[in-house]
């Protein structure tokens, strides 16, 4: 079990590190808040992750709000870049 | 607003009452008297504010024969949604990455607002696509391999099989 | 207790495996649409797999689970759909291989509204 964990940590890390590399290149500010989105969706199941590894169920609630932040962002930041807000 | 009458208020009412409390229910996940009757009086008071605006459906939603085919839609949906993860994985694996992009078009026979909407995000989760706009009755789809540029073929091969089943649930 | 554990160890795993090629996804495709498209689909199974999967380890957290699962493959869906439509609002066209002018259906809508304009 342990092993499993440490699995999915690294391929999680992995795919952190890879979406920043494309948030720091991304030449236009779609392409970053694409990576914004990722970033976030990825960060939400690693605290959802974290949470088993340290017995802790409040870190599920801070997921929750956390995917519900990140989705209110990107929406924002959509409508910002049409020129609707 | 469209005029409403007293028994579509109130079917309205009930049912935004029953999902709110659902999700009440989901989020406290205890069931001790306090956290029920302080969910109770909260969704109540938020489904009469909130009945010219959640105008999705009536109880009608909740007959036998739409609950089937609701699930239904759900297997359907969810084999898609694998089939186009493992496409996507093959896409991103293979060295050469093998993608024709492109945007068409096709008509839809929904009428709703909110099938429309089920429907898009169907389309956005399905194997190559992207929902770019709904205009009117108009979809305007990413496909990332385009096969044909006919909004009649494009809809057979990329909204029919939703299309049906949404069609008898709405 | 045991079919529970190496279920939800095997969706821990499949889920995290997604959100890395969702990830690397959004590296390789050339423009936002295809990153677009990896992301929303690879992220979203990947999430949903992998919480489902937390679900089964502890089973009296599975109710949170579904309600974040329920979140995420609502909210996913929007949030690239609202980002698609601002980028091409804002000029930025996909690129097409083929020379095929059908190819890009949707500049019709400005093609009109420009006509419009200048009439």
């Amino acid at each position: 079990m342990t092993y499993i964990l440490y699995i999915a940590m690294s391929f999680l890390i992995l795919g952190l590190i890879i979406s920043a590399i494309r948030f720091v290149k991304g030449p236009t500010a779609g392409d970053r808040t694409v990576a914004l989105d990722t970033l976030t969706t990825i960060g939400v199941a690693g605290l959802v992750l974290l949470a088993y590894v340290f017995g802790r169920f409040i870190y599920v609630d801070v997921a929750l709000v956390y995917a519900v932040l990140g989705f209110i962002g990107v929406i924002v930041i959509a409508r910002y870049l049409e020129g609707a807000l | 607003m469209e005029n409403l009458t007293l028994s579509d208020k109130l079917s309205r009412f009930i049912l935004n009452w029953f999902f709110l409390m659902i999700v009440w229910i989901a989020f406290t996940s205890s069931f001790s008297g306090q956290e029920l009757i302080v969910g109770v009086i909260t969704t109540m008071v938020i489904s009469l504010l909130s009945i010219s605006m959640f105008t999705c459906c009536t109880l009608a939603i909740l007959s036998p024969i739409r609950i089937v085919y609701m699930l239904w839609y759900f297997v359907v949906f969810f084999v898609a949604l694998i089939q186009s993860n493992f496409d996507v994985a093959r896409r991103v694996l293979s060295p050469s990455l093998p993608i024709n992009p492109g945007i068409v078009k096709f008509k839809t026979k929904l009428t709703t607002n909110y099938s429309k909407m089920v429907l898009a995000n169907s389309i956005t989760l399905t194997p190559g696509t992207l929902t770019v706009d709904v205009i009117d009755d108009t979809f305007y789809i990413h496909w990332i391999d385009v096969k044909t540029t006919d909004p009649e073929k494009a809809f057979t091969e990329i909204a029919e099989s939703f299309e049906k089943i949404l069609l008898k649930i709405f | 207790m045991e079919i529970l554990e190496i279920i939800g160890g095997i969706l821990i795993l499949i889920g995290s495996a997604f959100l890395f090629l969702g990830a690397l996804g959004i590296l390789r495709m050339p423009d936002v649409y295809n990153r677009l498209q990896a992301g929303t689909k690879a992220t979203t199974l990947g999430a949903m797999s992998l919480i489902i999967g937390v679900g089964f380890l502890e089973p009296s957290w599975m109710m949170k689970s579904i309600i974040i699962v329920v979140f995420i493959a609502f909210s996913n869906p929007i949030s690239s759909h609202a980002l698609a439509r601002a980028m091409y609002k804002r000029k930025r066209y996909p690129i097409i291989k083929s020379e095929d002018k059908d190819m890009d259906a949707y500049i019709e809508v400005f093609q009109q509204e420009e006509e419009e304009v200048k009439s």
